[in-house]
């Protein structure tokens, strides 16, 4: 009441008018954060699943990367075998976290949750992108841990802040969009049980296909092929350049991020689509 | 009360609402208006359609064939202005257990844009009415099931619905509990709110509600009054009896295996 009085009729209309877009996306903001806000909540009020997924990433460096550091049996130039992969661990422990994130969504819709959130007037992909929002951050818990952890092996982190943001930016934005394509396999799938086995088919080709733990160079052509198109590698360019000292990215910061932000945008737009179908 | 409910202009209209899954109909050509403010129960045994229409109603899954109006919108061509007038609880418990009571209603707060200006205020009375001040900062895991019931219900309202949809509001529940959810939903009918519940339980319809509708394979077996219903039946007949009568007897193989996980997981969660 006290609004209409304050906003005159033809302001009002002026508003509606020049702002009805832009009031939309304050909105979608809104509702986004405030999925991301819960979610961050629960994560704060549990911290263990951070640590506990903290655990085969640093194991990955302590066991795997020091053998092969020590073998020289991939050939990484002038970096150490450990400088190399511990980009790509860090990478993979964004994909093996978010990959699994679709289970959490399908548990959420037997709760009944899920319901919660569709019959509300929140658009649908304000709903995802807060998904995606809060795995991005759960993303960045593990990049912390795996600095430190990499820090203590000497590995040679640019420690400098613009770098080290750059790393937590394409961290989110690789949780965000395998989190993303997670929930699409979700809507699919719908059931608990195969998301599980399609969860772990897809897990092993994305990492092994990608230039996480070795370089594409030494891979047959074909496999050349999938590692080009895989989102994965584009991360892993992306924070080999940024976390690692005298590493260049292949591809370019640029076009790691365009493409890593196209999918991310193609896959909310897909997800958007199909998330009030797995209710249904 | 027949009567009056007449001369008010219904808040939800179904017109011809139709929905097939594969080859099963399980909500056939459903013509169905429900008066303002009052308090409408959907029974009918298991998989006759009463989820199915709950879910067309809220905008959860799209009709087959046919639409229906909420406060004058369009479930298929508005739905985004049908959410905005509509709240739902769900059988399954929806409330997040990982959050405080507080925490759920800011959620739903937020999503519904209750400008934050009156949010607090909002959260607090939705908190009064259903009696959860003391534990509105303790985490929904411990609640009782009573007391998750009555949080779901709050944000169910809390942005001032036209229509609240119950599915099965009080399964699970001890008698206590029961009276209690059932008392406040008697207040909020007083606050203008249109409520349709589902239930399995002949009590709960015949003390709450003003008009039922019995479901049978997807198609309305009979509607009325409790009492109306009763006397078509026989003098001294009961709730169950109409049941059984229009409900088609008691051995029914109705509802899927998901529905009856989720509606003993429900049960067993709150008991």
């Amino acid at each position: 009441m006290q609004e209409e009085t304050i906003v005159t009729s033809a302001t009002r209309a002026a508003l509606q008018s020049g702002s009805a877009e832009q009031s939309r996306l304050v909105s979608v903001a809104a509702q986004t954060a405030a999925i991301a806000d819960v979610e961050l909540r629960k994560l704060m009020r549990d911290p263990t699943e951070l640590l506990t997924r903290a655990v085969q990433p640093v194991l990955w460096l302590l066991v795997f990367g020091e053998v092969f550091t020590r073998t020289r049996a991939i050939p990484t130039g002038s970096m150490s075998y450990l400088d190399f992969m511990a980009p790509g661990v860090l990478a993979q422990s964004v994909l093996f976290s978010a990959i699994f994130y679709g289970i959490a969504i399908i548990w959420e819709r037997d709760l009944g949750i899920v319901h919660k959130l569709l019959v509300s007037p929140a658009p649908r992909s304000a709903l995802v992108l807060g998904k995606a929002l809060s795995a991005g951050l759960r993303g960045l818990a593990q990049a912390v841990i795996i600095i430190i952890v990499a820090l203590i092996l000497h590995i040679s982190i640019r420690a400098e802040p613009i770098p080290l943001l750059g790393v937590c930016f394409a961290v989110v934005l690789g949780s965000a969009l395998f989190s993303t394509f997670s929930l699409i396999v979700a809507c699919l799938v719908k059931t608990r049980e195969r998301f599980m086995g399609i969860g772990q088919v897809l897990t092993m080709p994305l990492f092994f296909a990608s230039n996480a733990i070795y370089p594409i160079a030494i891979m047959p052509r074909w496999l050349q092929v999938i590692a080009r198109v895989n989102p994965l590698t584009y991360l892993v360019d992306a924070l080999r350049d940024l976390m690692i000292q005298r590493s260049v990215s292949t591809f370019g910061l640029g076009v790691d991020f365009l493409v890593l932000g196209a999918i991310f945008a193609a896959f909310i737009v897909i997800a958007a689509r199909l998330f009030p179908g797995i209710v249904q | 009360m027949g009567v009056q409910q007449r001369d008010i202009a219904p808040v939800v209209r179904t017109v011809g609402l139709t929905r097939k899954f594969d080859d099963t109909v399980a909500v056939d050509n459903l013509n169905l208006t429900i008066a303002t403010g009052a308090i409408f129960g959907l029974l009918g045994p298991n998989g006759a359609g009463k989820t199915t229409t709950i879910k067309m109603l809220t905008t959860l899954l799209p009709p087959t064939a046919g639409t229906a109006l909420i406060a004058g919108y369009d479930i298929v061509k508005d739905a985004a202005q049908v959410r905005r007038q509509i709240g739902y609880v769900p059988q399954l418990l929806s409330a997040d257990a990982a959050l405080t009571g507080r925490e759920n209603l800011l959620l739903s707060a937020k999503l519904y844009r209750i400008p934050r200006k009156d949010r607090t205020k909002r959260i607090a009375d939705a908190l009064r009415f259903m009696d959860l001040q003391e534990a509105a900062d303790t985490l929904v895991r411990r609640y009782s099931g009573g007391m998750m019931r009555r949080l779901e219900i709050a944000q169910g309202m809390l942005h001032r619905p036209a229509v609240l949809f119950l599915d099965e509001p009080t399964i699970g529940l001890d008698p206590i509990a029961r009276h209690i959810v059932w008392d406040r939903l008697r207040e909020m009918q007083g606050a203008a709110i249109t409520i349709l519940l589902t239930t399995h339980d002949m009590e709960e319809a015949d003390a709450l509600c003003g008009t039922l509708a019995i479901m049978h394979r997807g198609v309305i077996a009979a509607q009325g009054a409790p009492a109306q219903l009763k006397a078509g039946i026989g003098p001294s007949a009961t709730l169950d009896d109409v049941f059984a009568h229009y409900g088609g007897g008691s051995v029914d193989a109705g509802g899927n295996y998901r529905d009856i996980r989720n509606a003993r997981s429900t049960a067993e969660r709150l008991g």
